[in-house]
Parts: structure tokens; sequence; C-alpha cells
């Protein structure tokens, strides 16, 4: 399978990746490499891992990744009731000592968390670790040691080692800096928003209910309100919701009624500033613009 | 498009031309080893060599790490492999002279001096600065003051004392930042499920020991940047002091000085004789006294210490006036780029101290927004009462 391949594939299932993407991704699965996906907001980080699973017909196992993330909730975590009443019942029967330990410390008292289930898997499956930025240091540093070595140690059973080697892709949005420890093992690629004629091919893809000549006007006027000053610029799962609202309403021309418009860009303008800012007049000079 | 490079015909082949270019990338900066080196071999033999512009996407992918290097790539791929036949590049990179980046000397690593044009053996040819017509030329540098001043005779061992003081408060005021994990406790908050169990074992099963866990206290690592420009002269014993006493009293902090460059003097400071520290404080800031670029010091201070001294847990003491000689844009790029390391910045401004003070040099404003506190501080007293202000961050 070359890189070429894997473009199609993701394209059939309805993503529309670039060139550089799809080569990281290639590499990635080639290489058994992790993958650091970086990019504003919204230009489809997250999508594209959940497309990559579609596309290799395997599971996706997320992590999503935040403040104060430790071990218990992101590898394994005993089932501490279980084993309570496991213990309680065994007593009744008069078991004790090694034979309860043995019992209450076994895999059928275990809770897979993402990362253990993702290298506990008979095929490979896309590991999903989301906004890394997010988790604190210590847990980066945790993830190195699995993404070097893909095994796992619980001191009660011993070491787990991967059955399949996980896909992983780890995505960014730059809120703090990453390790150059993290940055040295992955492979890298930095997702831009995308150009005219790809993000048209997006909603095509997506919508293809949006007729052309209006499929036009939407990205026009996603591209250009990008270019203004925006506290939070939208993205393109944002350009798909403009778009459903647009077909929800029935509009065919975006020029036909400011009011409409306006009313549409809940979908687009996330903050209370920049829905000052993009006032119904300034809404309709982009879409005159964009038509 | 350029055409592609025309190697040489001994080059020793395609193995040794990747090794070529990784060299060309670490030469431009890019931190690289042996092992992308591998890598780059590797990821290339999994696609159409011969086809550029997919050579280029996969080397990116595995040579870069971040953003402004991936945005650089493009550039350096095409001055190694696109460089229209002119073989610019060797193949096989000579020997470079590795320099700390920590080593400042005039001289190179040939021993050269680098601001004279003729070799040690040759005279000048004369196009330097450092030519000679008997009389001597003074050459002005951007206001640097080349005289040496003794901080020691700026100051006191008592009030050094009394900043250690006044240092050890304000580090125990921004000490109490809690971690979200959970430790293992005597007087915890939550169960410590897994050592309740654990205990209950043997016990034949009843948890009869609870035990807790609780958030552990972590510490905050005070970063301290003094700017001891000509305009800030006269608060320097002041904050002189406090450094001196804050290094004292906090083994994990940092500090900084600066005029026209960065310095750092936590090496210096931590020498256990306190006058000896000063002096030797004063051997490091050169320069004292004269003018002032708090913009580039930033920067630099961000590009290099901040990576490895800074994180989440530190907070950024910055003790200047904010005039600085450089434009605005460049102070307020260079505390975005600091405080993208995820710290707290505190600025504490002399001048906020006086009646009618408002922020408008250019260097203040331009800083303001990215600061978490703005202070005034012009002795030591005013330190000591930002405890209460500095708890709250």
């Amino acid at each position: 399978m070359t890189w070429t391949d894997l473009q199609s594939a993701l394209g059939e299932h309805g993503y529309v990746a670039s060139g550089d993407l799809s080569v990281a991704l290639h590499l990635a699965l080639t290489l058994e490499r992790p993958l650091l996906l970086e990019g504003a907001a919204g230009v489809g980080k997250t999508e594209v891992a959940r497309t990559l699973s579609l596309a290799q017909d395997t599971k996706l196992i997320r992590l999503q990744c935040y403040e104060g993330l430790d071990a218990s909730q992101s590898i394994y975590e005993w089932n501490y009731q279980r084993q309570l009443l496991t213990i309680r019942s065994a007593a009744e029967d008069g078991q004790t000592g090694k034979s309860v330990e043995d019992r209450i410390f076994s895999r059928e008292f275990l809770l897979e968390r993402p990362l253990l289930a993702a290298i506990t898997q008979d095929q490979s499956p896309v590991l999903l670790i989301d906004e890394i930025d997010r988790a604190d240091e210590e847990f980066e540093a945790y993830l190195l040691e699995v993404l070097s070595d893909y095994q796992i140690s619980v001191p009660e059973l011993g070491t787990i080692t991967a059955s399949s080697k996980p896909i992983v892709i780890l995505t960014s949005n730059g809120t703090r800096d990453l390790s150059d420890a993290l940055r040295r093992r992955c492979l890298y690629s930095y997702v831009e928003y995308p150009d005219r004629t790809t993000e048209l091919a997006i909603l095509k893809a997506r919508c293809p209910e949006v007729e052309a000549r209006l499929a036009e006007q939407i990205i026009g006027f996603v591209q250009r309100l990008r270019e203004e000053e925006l506290e939070k610029t939208p993205g393109v799962a944002e350009m798909l919701d403009f778009a459903a609202a647009l077909m929800g309403l029935g509009i065919a021309d975006l020029t036909d009624d400011p009011a409409v418009l306006q009313s549409t860009l809940t979908t687009l303008l996330k903050t209370q500033s920049d829905q000052a800012q993009i006032t119904a007049e300034v809404a309709a000079r982009i879409a005159g613009k964009a038509a | 498009m350029s055409r592609v490079t025309r190697f040489a015909a001994r080059d020793p082949g395609p193995a040794a031309r990747v090794a070529g270019f990784i060299a060309h990338l670490r030469e431009n900066g890019l931190r690289l080893g042996v092992a992308e080196a591998e890598l780059s071999l590797n990821a290339l033999a999994h696609i159409d060599a011969a086809r550029a512009d997919d050579c280029r996407r996969v080397l990116r992918a595995v040579c870069t790490g971040c953003k402004e290097e991936a945005e650089r790539f493009d550039a350096l791929f095409d001055s190694f492999w696109m460089d229209a036949g002119r073989v610019k590049q060797r193949v096989t990179p000579k020997p470079h002279v590795a320099l700390n980046d920590d080593v400042h000397s005039t001289r190179d690593g040939t021993g050269q001096d680098t601001s004279a044009s003729g070799t040690s053996t040759a005279p000048d040819t004369g196009d330097g600065e450092a030519e000679s017509d008997g009389t001597g030329k003074l050459i002005a540098t951007e206001q640097r003051n080349l005289s040496r001043r003794d901080l020691r005779d700026l100051v006191r061992a008592d009030e050094i004392a009394e900043a250690e003081a006044v240092a050890r408060r304000i580090g125990a005021a921004l000490r109490d930042s809690r971690s979200r994990r959970r430790i293992a406790a005597r007087k915890g908050d939550r169960l410590h499920f897994r050592k309740t169990i654990r205990r209950s074992l043997s016990t034949g099963g009843e948890p009869l020991h609870l035990l807790r866990k609780r958030r552990p206290d972590r510490e905050r690592k005070i970063v301290a940047l003094c700017d001891v420009s000509g305009s800030m002269s006269v608060y320097a014993q002041v904050f002189l002091a406090f450094l001196a006493g804050l290094m004292r009293a906090d083994k994990n902090a940092d500090a900084y000085l600066f005029h026209t460059r960065l310095v750092r003097i936590t090496e210096a400071l931590r020498d256990k004789d306190t006058m000896r520290a000063i002096g030797r404080m004063s051997l490091m800031a050169d320069g004292f006294g004269g003018g002032s670029k708090i913009g580039p010091s930033l920067k630099r201070f961000a590009e290099t210490y901040a990576k490895r001294f800074v994180d989440g847990r530190s907070v950024v003491l910055i003790l200047s006036d904010g005039f600085d000689t450089e434009p605005p844009e460049h102070l307020g790029a260079a505390l975005e780029k600091l405080k993208k390391r995820g710290c707290k910045i505190i600025w504490l401004n002399p001048l906020k101290g006086w009646r009618d003070y408002a922020p408008i040099a250019g260097g203040m404003a331009a800083a303001l927004p990215h600061l978490d506190l703005f202070a005034a501080a012009n002795t030591l007293d005013d330190l000591a009462a930002l405890e209460t202000e500095l708890v709250r961050l």
C-alpha cells in the first residue's frame, strides 16, 4: 500500500486528507511510530484518527487528556468493590490467604483503561491520545515509557506485553510546549486549515445534498471569515454545521436574506465578542464578496 | 521548481546523502540524532524515493518536531536537495567544532579572534574595526556600560539578612500550590483503596485499617529576572539584596540579571559566603548600569533557559521599570512565548509606586496583557507586602 492508496481510503470514508498528512499517516502505519498532530482547533485532528480506524477496519480507543489525569484513569485500576465482595464470600467458604490473593489479583478483577486496552487487542487498534498538552508532564513521561516499549507493568500481575502494537495518534492544540523527548519519539505533522478546493471537497463528501453554487458560497464565506480577526476561528466542523443549518432552513443563496444569514452565524462564531464584531451588515458584505 | 542537486561523481551513495542532509539540518539548529537518520532512511524505503515531493513529505514528518521547524523545513530541504545543480553542501560534512552556547568568547573554535579579519599568522587586512592608526578608536556599543561597578558597594550584609527573611515569606506564600493527583497520607480526605484492600488481606478481608490519600503540596519554583540597566540603578540595591536573600531562602530558586544581555547568576549567588557571592555576581554583571534591552533579553531567556528551568509550576518574577530601547513588540512576543510554558508571570515595577503612574511606556503597555500580577516594589517593605497578593495567585 502506498500513501496515495491510504489517501483514497480515507477519502472513501469522507475524510479529505492533504498529501503531507497522508504521507505522515502512511509512515506511522509502516514504521509503527506514534504520530503527533498539531494544529488549530477544528482542523480535523481527532477526526482523522476516527476515519483511520474506519478505513483500517479496526477499533478506535480514545484517551481524552485533562489536567490531573493519572495512572488509574489512563492505564488500569483494580475493581475494588468486587475484590472486597470476593474476599468476604471467600471467607465464608473458609478460603483464606494465598488462594484468595491469587484470585482477586487476576485479570478478571482488572479494569482496563484506554492505554492497557490498546495493547491487549487481537487486532492493532487506533489509539487516539487527544489533547496531550492538557495532561501534565508526569503523565507525558509515563506515556513515553508505554510508547517506547509497548508494555505495561502491573506490580501484582507482572508485565503485560502488547499482543498487537496500536497505531498511536497524539493531538495537541499547543496550549503548552510538549517535551522534546516526546516530540523526538513521534513523527510530526502540522495540520493547517484546508485550502479552498480541499474544503470544498470536504463539504461535498460530508453533505452531498448541498448544491454546487451554495457550496461555493459557503466555502468562500467561511474562508473569508477566517481572515477576520476573530477570537475563535471557525474550523471545518463549524463549517459543516453552518452548511447543515443553511440546508435545514432551506436557503439557496447566502446573499438573499441578511437577517437569516446572521441567525445561522451562531454555528460559526462561538464567543460573544466575535458575534458582536460580525454584525448583520459585515456578514452580508462578506457573503457578497464570496458570491 | 529548481532542479535537483547534482552530487559529485565520487558521492558514496544515498545513505551518505541522507546523513549529510541530517547534518545540514543539525547545523541549522534542528535537534536530530543518529536515530533520526536511521529512521529517515527506513522511512524513505517505504515510498517511491524517486519522487522529490514524497521525499520532502517523508523527511518533514520524520525530522521536524514542532510548527516552527516544519515551517523552516522547506527552505532547508531546498537548499540541500534542490539547489539548481550548484553543489554547495559537501556530502560528508567537515567535522564541526562544537561550541557550547554557554561559552561566550570572542575567540572562535579554531582560536581565532572573531572580530579580527586576519588570521593569527597574518596581519589584519584593515577592513576590521580594530584597524589601528595609532590614535585609537572608541567604538560606540549599544549603550553598554563597560566600566565595571562593584556591587559590594551597593549591598550590605545586614540588608541581605533582612531580604532573606522577606524572600522566605514570599516563597512560602507561593508554595501552596496543590497537585490534583493524590498520594498516600496519614490525614487524607479520601480513602486509598489500593492500600486499604492490600492491608485488609492480612486481616482476612476485613478492611480494619482505613488508609487515606490526599493532594500533596507542590513547591512552586521562583525564577527572578532583575533589570540592572541605568534607569534601574537607584533600585538595584533593594533588588539585588532581594535576589541574594531569595537564593539563600529557596534552594530551587533561579536568578538572572539583564541589561543589554542576559546573565544567569544562580550559581554565583549560591556561594555560602554572602559578600563573596555578591562579588562573583558583580564580575558576571559586566555592563551594569548601561542601557536596557528588555525585549531581546527576555526573548533570549524564553528561548534558552526557560526551556530547561521554567514549567507549569514556576513563577517568573520580573523586576524592571519597563523602559526598553527596543520596539515593544519584542517584549510582548517574548512574554507570550514564556507564558506558553504555563508559568505565572509577575512584574514588579518600582515606578508603579509613584503617584499618577500609568504604564504608558511602550514596553510596559505591551507586557501588561501577559502578566498575572503587576505590582509596585521600591523597598523591601513593599516586597514583604506582596505576600498577601501572591497567595491569591
